[in-house]
């Protein structure tokens, strides 16, 4: 479904991305973990496109990723940034229904905004707050429900549980796993939370120097011959 | 570093810059096309409307201080009468559309630059993008539009008000009859001092708009960056009023 091959990419003279190659099938999801400053995020930006590859392909159903083609895979796209980047100056339902405002009236889009947030477990007195009243773990759930308003293919998550407590991350993590089994939408997420790894993925794939250096199932992490992988699942640091 | 090589980087550096200023107004511009009535709304009153104030009593106490000036500088030569139509000549050609625009200058691209900044730097215009939104469109385009809209009108209103400011005076401190004081004050006035003060408004007041749309749109590294980018802005439209007004009253006049 989406398949990315030879992705490099430079910020001046620093490498970031080395020649990733990476393919996501229809309905799975991809945990992509890594070392602060590894390229986690450059990889998710040059997907979404809010940064230009220097050299690369990126596929969508077998088609590069330019012109209409990118118009219809952002159309069926969410994401949810790290810090739920809700539009400040919009009331949450807006925040939620703004993509469904541009092809149906208000009302109706008030309507699936509230049945949203409602999937990710908030009340119908959000909707008339502004994001500056919610405590930052409501923010990212109503980050969520705009991710999935429309109905998105695809989901991307920017480190969903960075901020948050044990209990609301592992509420995220629960609400990111339910909504991707429920809609059959494929998934990539960026984290370095082993508890989300294990919670959220169908695969891992570890990038590190700016290149995949290993993938696999999560219960195959354990047991992986890389002893760098092993260091980082168990969080254990050597000098 | 070779004198000669340094001069054309700068050159260069400044060509590329002036280029991207230039294609980021064009693209802000024609993005007002198909209109968005209420985004466009929103910033005619952010813009034009909250800042009546502001204009409004920087023609006021300019008006009256003008007025005080000519008097007092007119005596010396027996030209005190001039007042009146000095006053209204100067507030619509000049301190109308200059103050006026430095004014909108000070409040309006601080605002708009700290607002995008601070966008910028929280992903929201990330956020915009995946949204399947053209962040130009969505954010510049109705600020462009609202601002070279409304601060002719500023200026205009601003233009009254200077000249009220000047009656003011004229009639309560300096002895000047109230109807003639008006009625010199229209009687010199033409058509053509009023029109160029409303087109440099509508020049300044794109100005402010492009310059704190720019640098909101291209701030970067946190809360120290939405801050730069804020002093910039005000810096960089300031200065584009002083240099639009020289250029504009050589081609007007």
């Amino acid at each position: 479904m989406l398949r990315i091959r030879g992705l490099t990419k430079h910020f001046g003279a620093k490498k970031v991305l080395d020649g990733v190659d990476l393919d996501l099938a229809r309905g799975e999801s991809l945990v992509v973990i890594g070392g602060s400053g590894t390229g986690k995020s450059v990889l998710l930006r040059c997907v979404l496109g809010l940064e230009r590859p220097d050299h690369g392909q990126i596929l969508w159903q077998g088609q590069p990723l330019a012109g209409r083609n990118r118009d219809a895979f952002m159309q069926g796209s969410g994401m949810l940034f790290q810090h739920a980047a809700l539009f400040d100056s919009l009331p949450i339902w807006r925040n939620v229904a703004f993509r469904l405002l541009k092809t149906m009236p208000a009302a109706p889009a008030r309507r699936i905004a509230i049945d949203k947030l409602a999937r990710v477990g908030l009340g119908p007195e959000v909707a008339d707050l502004h994001p500056a009243e919610l405590s930052g773990g409501m923010r990212k759930r109503a980050a969520l429900a705009r991710a999935i308003a429309a109905d998105p293919q695809v989901i991307f998550f920017d480190e969903p549980t960075t901020g948050l407590d044990p209990i609301r991350a592992a509420r995220i993590n629960a609400l990111i796993r339910g909504i991707v089994r429920e809609t059959g939408a494929t998934a990539i997420t960026i984290t370095h939370d082993m508890t989300s790894v294990h919670a959220i993925a169908d695969r891992v794939a570890l990038l590190d120097q700016g290149r995949i250096r290993w993938q696999g199932q999560p219960g195959q992490m354990d047991s992986a011959p890389d002893a760098y992988l092993r260091d980082f699942t168990r969080g254990i640091w050597r000098e | 570093m070779n004198p000669v090589r340094l001069i054309g980087r700068l050159v260069i550096a400044l060509t590329r810059q002036t280029g991207r200023v230039a294609i980021f107004a064009g693209r802000g511009l024609a993005g007002i096309v198909p209109l968005q009535p209420d985004l466009l709304l929103r910033q005619i009153m952010q813009i034009g409307w909250l800042s009546l104030p502001v204009v409004g009593l920087t023609a006021l106490f300019t008006g009256a201080a003008l007025a005080l000036q000519l008097h007092s500088g007119g005596q010396r030569f027996q030209a005190g009468d001039v007042v009146p139509a000095v006053v209204a000549i100067g507030m619509a050609r000049e301190l109308g559309p200059v103050l006026g625009g430095l004014m909108v200058a000070a409040r309006v691209a601080s605002s708009i630059a700290a607002e995008l900044g601070t966008m910028r730097v929280s992903e929201q215009i990330d956020a915009l993008v995946t949204l399947s939104t053209d962040p130009i469109r969505w954010l510049v385009s109705p600020r462009l539009w609202a601002a070279a809209l409304t601060v002719p009108l500023l200026v205009g209103v601003g233009d009254i008000i200077g000249i009220m400011g000047g009656w003011l005076v004229g009639v309560n401190v300096l002895g000047f009859n109230s109807a003639a004081y008006l009625s010199n004050s229209w009687a010199y006035l033409e058509s053509w001092d009023v029109v160029s003060g409303l087109i440099k408004g509508a020049v300044f007041g794109l100005i402010v708009a492009l310059s704190g749309c720019w640098f909101g749109m291209h701030a970067g590294g946190g809360a120290a960056g939405v801050g730069r980018a804020t002093t910039n802005a005000v810096v960089g439209a300031s200065i584009g009023i002083l240099a639009a007004n020289f250029i504009l009253t050589g081609l007007f006049f």
